[in-house]
């Protein structure tokens, strides 16, 4: 049984079926219903693998330890987060202060980065989102999000609104923004000398692209058996060809 | 004989069940609402909600204020409510008095199609549609704000106001209508003059059924608002609904945390002013019946 992120459903249901195609005496359960279900799940011995988009958070680490739970981490996968804006805008490239200070509410207008005179509307996904909490703790350096940046419930809806207002800028998963006609994905520069970067499969394996958090399975103790058996076939050739598929990016080998 | 009585008996015991059942399910829904939300009062207190900032997931101190929460809910909420009497009221006195039977059984299905239509497809449509039309007249930087979403829950809630409304218009007694003809008022006059008043009760009854509806709608306006928590009465800002944060939060909170808790005390508000508007109603309701 594996229960968690609605974000990896998809990915791991996929996971699950051609596992099963592979050991057919095996038989894996998949359930979506968010990360912070799949971990209390796991708290309360209801599932054997939770799948979660975000880190456990430091409150759920106290209250494993308190009820003597040993949890363990597997990064299974790399989501890449675009920054992404309206085709018509000029602005190519953004260093990673700069998003910092756009996402804090410092700059307000894209005159404030050489760019037209144009009110920026900044979009965030909703604090439910792992993407979210990534963002802030990696991006915005621990920093609260601007009060006037506007929240998305769904990453869609998201790239929606950058598609059709010229001054919007938001930041969503690379996956979201395959159609380079609907939306602009900006290149990230670490500093002003670092060379500009755009989100892809190999950026993002490798590291150069940097704004991407990772996907991953919680055990309880050192995983069982099967349970091993499935992170191995996860990790495996053909498992990271789904990982892939799904518009997620394997982790290096 | 006695027999008989037992029966009667039983079956009064049975109406009174069915017809308490509703009591007992908002008693409960109270109770448990409130039994989650309670721990917060001592860790981290109540005073915590009485604030200007909603920031629960944050790396920083978190914020547990709620005023912008509420002052977003009452903002969409006023304005759709104000959006959608003329349109409510005035259609139901054109179907009720005015309109052919013919232009009746076309209206009538259509309006009730609009009650049917779920609000997640209206939000996709407010999104794709009304929100790109708001931010052009009004030359706004983005149409996901406060206007955008009180359009949508007018919407939402003029076919409540209609059908409400027409019901107490058509209930006004004939006899009233005639006497008022026979003094020589004009069709129009009788309208507003007689007919109208008579039914005022119905009427209002009918706007605070569709308000009610309109507080407590979740997914159009979390698709258009823009959820951010200010406090504002500019409706061409964004505001972040209680309804919407805690559809849109509760997916993945920490089952007991003081966020949970906050997200429960956002229920019991919703709740009681839900109970106020009703109460105001009931009076309002009293007094025009007088």
């Amino acid at each position: 049984m594996i229960r968690g992120s609605d974000t990896m459903v998809n990915l791991v249901a996929w996971w699950a079926e051609d596992f099963m195609y592979a050991y057919p005496e095996h038989s894996v359960a998949v359930r979506g219903g968010g990360s912070g279900t799949g971990i209390a799940a796991l708290f309360n011995r209801a599932t054997d693998i939770c799948a979660s988009s975000r880190s456990i958070r430091e409150e759920e680490l106290q209250r494993a330890r308190e009820m003597n739970i040993d949890i363990q981490e597997h990064v299974m996968a790399l989501d890449g987060i675009a920054i992404a804006v309206h085709p018509d805008n000029p602005v190519d490239e953004l260093t990673m202060s700069d998003l910092r200070q756009i996402w804090t509410g410092a700059y307000t207008n894209w005159a404030d980065l050489g760019g037209p005179n144009l009110p920026m509307t900044v979009l965030s996904r909703d604090s439910n989102s792992g993407t979210y909490v990534h963002f802030q703790q990696y991006v915005l350096g621990e920093n609260d999000f601007a009060r006037t940046v506007r929240f998305m419930g769904a990453s869609s809806s998201l790239v929606m609104e950058l598609a059709s207002n010229v001054g919007s800028i938001g930041y969503v998963g690379m996956g979201y923004v395959e159609d380079e006609e609907a939306v602009k994905v900006l290149a990230i520069k670490e500093d002003e000398d670092a060379e500009a970067v755009r989100p892809s499969i190999e950026s993002v394996q490798s590291g150069v692209y940097s704004i991407a958090r990772p996907l991953y399975f919680y055990t309880e103790g050192a995983p069982g058996e099967v349970a091993q058996l499935f992170i191995d076939f996860c990790r495996s050739e053909q498992g990271r060809d789904v990982v892939l598929e799904t518009g997620f990016v394997p982790v290096a080998e | 004989m006695n027999r008989r009585y037992q029966r009667e008996l039983f079956v009064k015991f049975v109406f009174t069940a069915g017809a308490s059942t509703s009591i007992l399910v908002v008693f409960l829904i109270f109770l448990f609402l409130f039994r989650e939300a309670l721990p917060f009062a001592w860790n981290p207190g109540l005073g915590e909600l009485v604030g200007t900032r909603w920031m629960p997931v944050t790396f920083q101190q978190p914020g547990y204020g709620l005023i912008p929460l509420i002052t977003g809910s009452l903002l969409v909420t006023f304005t759709a409510t104000l959006i959608a009497i003329p349109f409510g009221v005035l259609g139901a006195v054109y179907i009720a008095e005015m309109a052919h039977s013919v232009e009746r059984e076309i209206l009538k299905p259509f309006i009730e199609l609009l009650a049917g239509i779920p609000s997640v497809v209206l939000g996709f449509f407010g999104l794709v549609v009304v929100a790109p039309i708001v931010r052009d007249v009004f030359n706004l930087p983005s149409g996901l704000n406060a206007l955008t979403g009180a359009l949508l829950l007018a919407l939402m809630a003029i076919p409540t106001i209609i059908s409400i409304s027409e019901d107490a218009i058509r209930a006004v007694p004939l006899s009233y209508k005639e006497a008022s003809m026979a003094l020589g008022a004009s069709r129009l006059q009788t309208i507003w003059k007689v007919t109208v008043p008579a039914a005022m009760s119905g009427i209002i009854a009918a706007i605070m059924l569709g308000m009610g509806r309109v507080i407590g709608e979740t997914m159009a306006v979390l698709m258009v608002t823009g959820n951010a928590p200010l406090v504002t009465a500019n409706l061409f800002e964004p505001v972040r609904t209680m309804t919407a944060t805690i559809a849109a939060e509760m997916g993945d909170v920490t089952r007991g945390a003081p966020h949970y808790q906050a997200l429960f005390w956002i229920g019991v508000i919703l709740l009681m002013i839900t109970f106020i508007i009703n109460w105001v109603a009931q009076r309002v309701l009293r007094r025009y019946q007088r």
